[in-house]
């Protein structure tokens, strides 16, 4: 992938290999990450995404490659001596130190005095609003207070870049989506990078200033979330983040009037009992529909033999048919020109 | 759903226990307890309480016989008699050296296994560990009378760099001895840093530490309960051996010893059985010792 060459990035990644036995798990990623932004590293397990993030932060060092951090090489230094710190997938609380001990632990190795290191490490505390909590043990606290207080400990010894391994994984989905909106705001007020591993494509999306995509050890698309969700380069992204409609080089032809491969989102079509002369359309059979709350997914099997998935917006209007009435409808799937997104690849 | 559920047979002595069992929870804990409960109350809890009992009876001076007239003089004679005192300061001091040796060998072997060696090579060193105790204790200590002899492996090891071998005698037995106990030792500290995730000593080097910073700041601290559980092992054992002494340790005796030849020789069971409360008192001061760090929880 190419990008624009950012003048002394917080990070650069060049030409990072990472081969274990013979398997790349990262396969030659170059990248540049901006100070202060907050970048996602997105992409299905075994993908390489937290091996980079190991490698940035030293705990695996490269087959080959360079790590920069500020425009100064560290590939050969130990993770003790780089200024990054992180937030690991299980946390990695101290089992045997109190909360207040382990947020002071980046301090009391740094040789900072008790009284300062304390105070300090409790102003961090109050940072992620745990300011009463200081003389628990890791274990008395719940999903979400772990994850605060790990997040308390990697940033009070204020690294240049704060990596975080899936930090949302283990949390159910409300303290997901508050968390998402905590790490943005410490973030924001801390004003250091963010490199942040996820394979959850919402948050990905949600979060980032810019995303990068994994799959099998190389960054398949980079791009800002509007980039990566509307003009995905790729079938691998255009599955992989949100959903697609993906139709090959002769369904693209016949129904979209287009060569190559073409993907269109779900959201971007819309079904009619009658086509409408302005779009382009294609008949189909309604097979089934998901009812998902906010909206209904609907299956739809074009008579061209391709079968596609609709995303509908639930109305008020909409609760007098129950959805499975539906099956088996005569519709018309249409989108507009603008909503085909040309795929590199197929 | 109108498919058919298979029918089983339900009738039968074996069911009927099966059913009466289900619903009667008492009996079938009983019946779940009573054999490792027998074994413990009579084989074991009965020993120590006849062993106590023993320890205050006397022995007819002209019959050989053991009398039960009730006595404390064999509890004042191990309490007050030198012999007694200076053979349990040494067997005290070896057990402690013993364990010492013991846990700075098993330390490194131990972290290599878990946290450095392959998944292959920690098999491979699991079952190294573990060889040894498949073979005859009396064969291991017979070896390290070879060993230790004038013209022995550990000689001629030495010689080259001006040492000689310590010989038969109290340093011989501690090595002989840490040699024997040491898989007791290894295995509960292997476990224990087993326990111990990865990500907590990346985590500390994360945050700065270094390697010995790490060790002594996370390491020790989580593995201190299983340091403790190991030292259990080497110690009582090297309190109750009195085998290894006689093989390599020269004309040294240890409680074991006493206790041997009350019981055979000089046939003074209530004597040796007083000698024998000596090792279970202190092993019980151990305990109560260790049992604040929570060692008892990883054994």
């Amino acid at each position: 992938m190419q990008q624009e060459p950012i003048a002394v990035p917080a990070i650069r990644l060049t030409g990072l290999t990472k081969s274990f036995g013979s398997v790349n798990a990262v396969d030659g990623v170059d990248l540049d990450i901006a100070e202060g932004e907050f970048f996602s590293m997105l992409g299905p397990s075994g993908s390489g995404k937290t091996t980079v993030l190991r490698l940035i932060a030293g705990f695996e060092q490269p087959t080959a490659g360079t790590v920069q951090l500020r425009g100064r090489d560290v590939t050969g230094t130990a993770p003790f001596d780089r200024d990054v710190n992180t937030v690991f997938q299980d946390y990695a609380l101290f089992p045997h130190m109190t909360v207040l001990e382990n947020v002071a632990y980046g301090l009391r190795v740094r040789g900072v005095k008790k009284a300062e290191r304390i105070a300090r490490a409790q102003e961090s505390l109050d940072a992620v609003r745990l300011s009463s909590y200081g003389a628990r043990k890791p274990s008395e606290l719940s999903g979400g207070q772990r994850q605060r207080v790990a997040l308390a400990r990697a940033t009070v010894v204020k690294p240049k870049v704060l990596l975080l391994d899936e930090p949302l994984g283990a949390l159910d989905l409300k303290l997901r989506e508050q968390m998402q909106v905590e790490l943005k705001e410490l973030q924001r007020s801390l004003g250091i990078t963010f490199i942040f591993v996820t394979h959850d494509q919402e948050e990905a999306l949600t979060l980032s200033d810019r995303i990068a995509v994994f799959n099998n050890g190389k960054v398949v698309q980079l791009g800002t979330p509007t980039e990566i969700y509307e003009r995905p380069t790729t079938s691998f992204v255009a599955s992989f983040v949100g959903t697609s409609n993906i139709f090959d080089e002769t369904l693209s032809k016949s129904l979209l009037g287009r060569g190559g491969t073409n993907s269109v989102r779900p959201e971007r079509i819309a079904l009619r009992g009658t086509p409408t002369a302005a779009t382009s359309s294609a008949p189909g059979t309604i097979a089934e529909l998901i009812y998902v709350g906010t909206s209904t997914r609907i299956v739809v099997d074009l008579d061209a033999g391709k079968r596609i998935i609709v995303l509908e917006q639930n109305s008020a209007s909409d609760d007098a048919t129950a959805p499975s009435d539906r099956r088996g409808e005569r519709v018309h799937a249409e989108w507009a020109s603008a909503a085909i997104t040309p795929l590199d690849l197929p | 759903m109108t498919t058919q559920s298979e029918t089983r047979v339900r009738d039968g002595a074996g069911h009927r226990a099966s059913v009466f069992l289900y619903s009667h929870v008492r009996v079938r804990l009983a019946l779940l307890i009573s054999a490792p409960l027998f074994w413990l109350g009579l084989v074991y809890i009965a020993a120590l309480v006849a062993l106590l009992v023993t320890a205050f009876w006397t022995v007819d001076s002209f019959t050989g016989e053991v009398r039960t007239d009730w006595t404390f003089d064999n509890i004042i004679t191990v309490l007050t008699g030198s012999l007694y005192q200076s053979v349990t300061l040494r067997t005290l001091g070896m057990a402690v050296l013993v364990t010492i040796a013991d846990i700075v060998i098993a330390l490194p072997i131990a972290f290599f296994m878990a946290k450095v060696a392959s998944a292959k090579w920690q098999r491979i060193l699991v079952i190294a560990i573990l060889m040894p105790l498949w073979a005859s204790y009396l064969v291991k200590a017979y070896a390290w009378r070879s060993v230790l002899s004038n013209d022995g492996i550990f000689q001629w090891i030495v010689q080259p760099f001006g040492g000689t071998t310590p010989g038969y005698g109290i340093p011989g037995a501690v090595i002989t001895l840490a040699y024997l106990w040491l898989p007791y030792v290894i295995l509960p500290i292997y476990a224990g840093l087993e326990r111990v995730p990865d990500s907590l000593l990346e985590a500390s080097s994360d945050l700065g530490a270094g390697t010995w910073r790490t060790l002594r700041s996370i390491v020790l601290p989580l593995l201190w309960p299983a340091i403790v559980a190991g030292s259990i092992f080497s110690f009582s054992l090297t309190l109750g051996d009195y085998i290894t002494i006689n093989i390599v340790g020269g004309a040294n005796q240890m409680l074991g010893n006493l206790v041997y030849t009350n019981v055979g020789a000089a046939n003074n069971l209530p004597l040796a059985s007083a000698i024998a409360l000596i090792p279970i008192a202190i092993i019980f001061v151990y305990l109560a010792a260790v049992r604040r760090t929570g060692a008892l929880n990883s054994l």
